[in-house]
């Protein structure tokens, strides 16, 4: 693609240029396996490659589950547990697509918080983050979706909560509620929208990813300096960035191995140990649980979302100013969503003119407290809503605020960078000496 | 202005806090060291029969077992009961509906384990997932690696757990029990010690029984447990090699390009 010059595909057999001059999709697997990658990703670069793994595995378990579950609610509960008991590797399945979803989070977490660290998000690849958060959406409306499918207590009462949050939006929240609901309450018609919709937006988010990676090619990758590929020439480029097959393609695999090692371990060992309990029992509209908690991955933005009850003077403020239309419920839930809206904003919010975290002395710190504020606030969520976890959760939702809000805008202004690489040839050659012709293989295991 | 925001948020603090706090009192789960816990833990097939006999004896009076078919008590990695005898017990000890029939026959291996036979006796199929024993520290449920979920833990505590206490509220009697959240369960102490036979001799002191009965309970939850754990084992080791290959595969295809400074 554009960007780094690099060589081009030339067809050379008679059937490649027939095929090629009539649909050149030999020279665009070309571009993109051969794509040149900045030689000094490290292994916080290996996510995407677990991510695309995660969307093909769910994709596969998901359609052979389909096969076997029944959207009905006198039919859900007991035909998720036909999956586990009769269908042959049914189990396996079952919970290879439910820890899936956790190990998608997982990744998906740490995918952003790299990008926020190495300024991925910067000029010129506001797009690329920009579709990445919107992927991010939609992966959290699947994931609620999904989970509401086995029907269980949790699945009930978690559909019940969330899509109540819609109902909390002045004037139109009512009739918006219901009209994702299908009816006035959680029922059947929800079920069968959750599961059309669950089967969907999948689809959605693979065409998604594809214009995700179509973004950075079109960019170059970012890289942990933060230090752009020379683009003067081909040889220049060729000093920084080597091809994406194989020297990346391996590389990942090598990092997937090992992120599966501890995915089949929960896989086979502990598999329920991510989920609730509750979502054993089939849902009874009847019987409220005690304790209502989404799933582990929605933990921090549902700490925020109760973070602001009516004694914040924020909200009192607000509620104030607006004559109650902004009333703590509606407050809460724009804090939710102002708090990934935020996140979204963040190119537009970081006014440094260094990509990379590694050359910002100030900046660091705040971003590793950025990250233990994320945790504490994961934590709170499942905690419930009383003191000291609200005041610990009204803190921390803060914290997420500042961080995009006042501190990422101030720090560019005082922030006094390192000095940085020029190349990144200059970097990957203070850790490792100048090509010696490959001479130093010998010695190393199965040579 | 400002008072009365304080008051109805003290209001809905305290309320939230109430609702809390009575859902909140968990009640004490001993930790048992069963024979499935851990990687390699497998069920104990004796163990898992006694277990059946209890639920047959005793527990099936009022419960049920409505996902579990019949067929599986034949299953590999379950009590492991010959066809004859699964066919035998399913005929000597339930009735089902047959709707072709429009009539109760003796049930077939084929059938299920009916459903409760009390509408407050809860389904017993899924129990031993649908508690978990443990939860600390601090909420974080770290403990859950070394005690595993605790679900069997808790249908032992709840079994053990009776103080002898009760009381009658609305009609209702209600027994003290140590390890029911807000510590009063309605259901009767059901087992007492000695209150089956076991075959092969084993004690059937009251908590024997209760850790039989909760054993079978884990593996009626999760019938399919030995499988998964052998597959996740495979995996593990099929993922270790792979990784490591590919580590070796990843160094060399680099080496030409990272040379180390000092080597």
């Amino acid at each position: 693609m554009s960007g780094i010059p690099h060589d081009h595909y030339e067809p050379k057999t008679k059937g490649e240029k027939w095929l090629n001059s009539r649909l050149p999709v030999l020279g665009l697997l070309y571009d993109t396996l051969f794509i040149p990658t900045p030689k000094n990703l490290n292994w916080w670069w290996i996510w995407g490659i677990v991510l695309a793994f995660c969307l093909a595995l769910q994709i596969i378990t998901g359609i052979v589950l389909v096969m076997h579950y029944t959207p009905h609610v006198d039919m859900a509960f007991a035909s998720v547990e036909h999956i586990m008991r009769d269908v042959n590797g049914g189990y396996m399945l079952r919970y290879l697509h439910m820890n899936g979803a956790s190990l998608f989070f997982f990744a998906v977490y740490i995918h952003i918080f790299r990008g926020l660290f190495y300024g991925s998000y910067k000029a010129p690849r506001e797009v690329t983050w920009i579709i990445g958060m919107i992927i991010y959406l939609l992966l959290m409306a699947t994931g609620f979706m999904g989970y509401v499918l086995p029907w269980g207590q949790m699945s009930f009462w978690g559909a019940t909560v969330i899509t109540g949050l819609f109902g909390a939006i002045p004037f139109v929240g009512e009739p918006l509620q219901t009209w994702l609901l299908g009816g006035p309450a959680v029922d059947n018609y929800t079920l069968n929208r959750f599961f059309s919709l669950h089967y969907l937006l999948p689809f959605v988010i693979a065409g998604l990813v594809i214009v995700h990676i179509w973004a950075f090619h079109s960019t170059g990758n970012n890289n942990p300096t933060g230090v752009e590929v020379r683009r003067g020439s081909k040889e220049e480029a060729e000093k920084d960035t080597l091809p994406f097959w194989p020297y990346f393609v391996i590389k990942d695999f090598v990092g997937l191995a090992v992120v599966l090692v501890i995915f089949f371990a929960i896989v086979g060992f502990m598999p329920n140990y991510l989920g609730h309990p509750d979502n054993y029992i089939e849902a009874d509209p009847l019987v409220t649980p005690s304790h209502i908690v989404p799933e582990w991955y929605f933990l921090p933005f549902y700490a925020i979302l109760r973070a602001f009850t009516s004694d914040v003077w924020i909200v009192m403020f607000s509620s104030w100013i607006t004559g109650g239309i902004i009333d703590a419920k509606f407050f809460g839930v724009l804090a939710m969503f102002g708090a990934i809206a935020v996140m979204a904003l963040t190119p537009w919010l970081d006014t440094s003119s260094v990509r990379s975290g590694r050359f910002r002395p100030m900046f660091k710190w705040w971003f590793y407290l950025l990250i233990i504020d994320f945790i504490v606030l994961m934590w709170c969520g499942a905690m419930p809503a009383e003191p000291p976890y609200s005041t610990i959760s009204l803190i921390g939702a803060t914290y997420w605020f500042a961080y995009f809000l006042v501190i990422l805008p101030i720090l560019g202004v005082i922030e006094k960078p390192l000095p940085q690489p020029k190349t990144i040839e200059e970097d990957f050659e203070a850790h490792y000496s100048p090509k010696t012709g490959g001479t130093t293989t010998a010695g190393l295991p199965g040579e | 202005m400002f008072r009365k925001f304080t008051f109805s948020a003290l209001a809905a603090l305290a309320l939230t806090a109430g609702a809390a706090q009575a859902a909140g009192e968990e009640g004490h789960v001993e930790d048992i060291d069963f024979s499935f816990e851990g990687p390699f833990g497998a069920f104990d097939q004796m163990q898992l029969q006694r277990g059946l006999q209890v639920y047959t004896e005793v527990c099936s009076a009022c419960h049920g077992l409505q996902y579990v078919a019949l067929r599986s008590l034949h299953d590999e990695g379950g009590p492991g009961l010959p066809e004859d005898q699964v066919r035998a017990y399913a005929a000597q000890n339930y009735e089902v509906f047959d709707e072709e029939l429009d009539d109760f026959r003796a049930a077939k291996p084929a059938d299920h384990f009916p459903g409760s036979n009390l509408a407050n006796a809860p389904d017993l199929s899924l129990m031993a997932k649908a508690r978990a024993g443990f939860h600390g520290p601090y909420g974080l449920g770290i403990n859950q690696f070394l005690q595993g979920m605790g679900g069997a833990e808790y249908i032992y505590s709840i079994l053990t757990g009776y103080t002898g206490e009760t009381k009658e509220e609305a009609g209702t009697t209600f027994y003290g029990n140590t390890a029911f959240p807000g510590g009063w369960i309605a259901m009767a102490p059901p087992l007492s010690g000695d209150d089956v036979e076991y075959a092969d001799g084993h004690s059937t002191s009251l908590h024997h029984e209760a850790e039989d009965v909760s054993a079978f309970l884990m593996w009626a939850a999760e019938p399919k447990m030995m499988a998964r754990k052998q597959t996740g084992f495979v995996a593990v080791l099929f993922l270790v090699v792979l990784g490591a290959l590919l580590y070796l595969t990843n160094k060399r295809l680099w080496a030409p390009h990272k040379v180390k400074k000092n080597a």
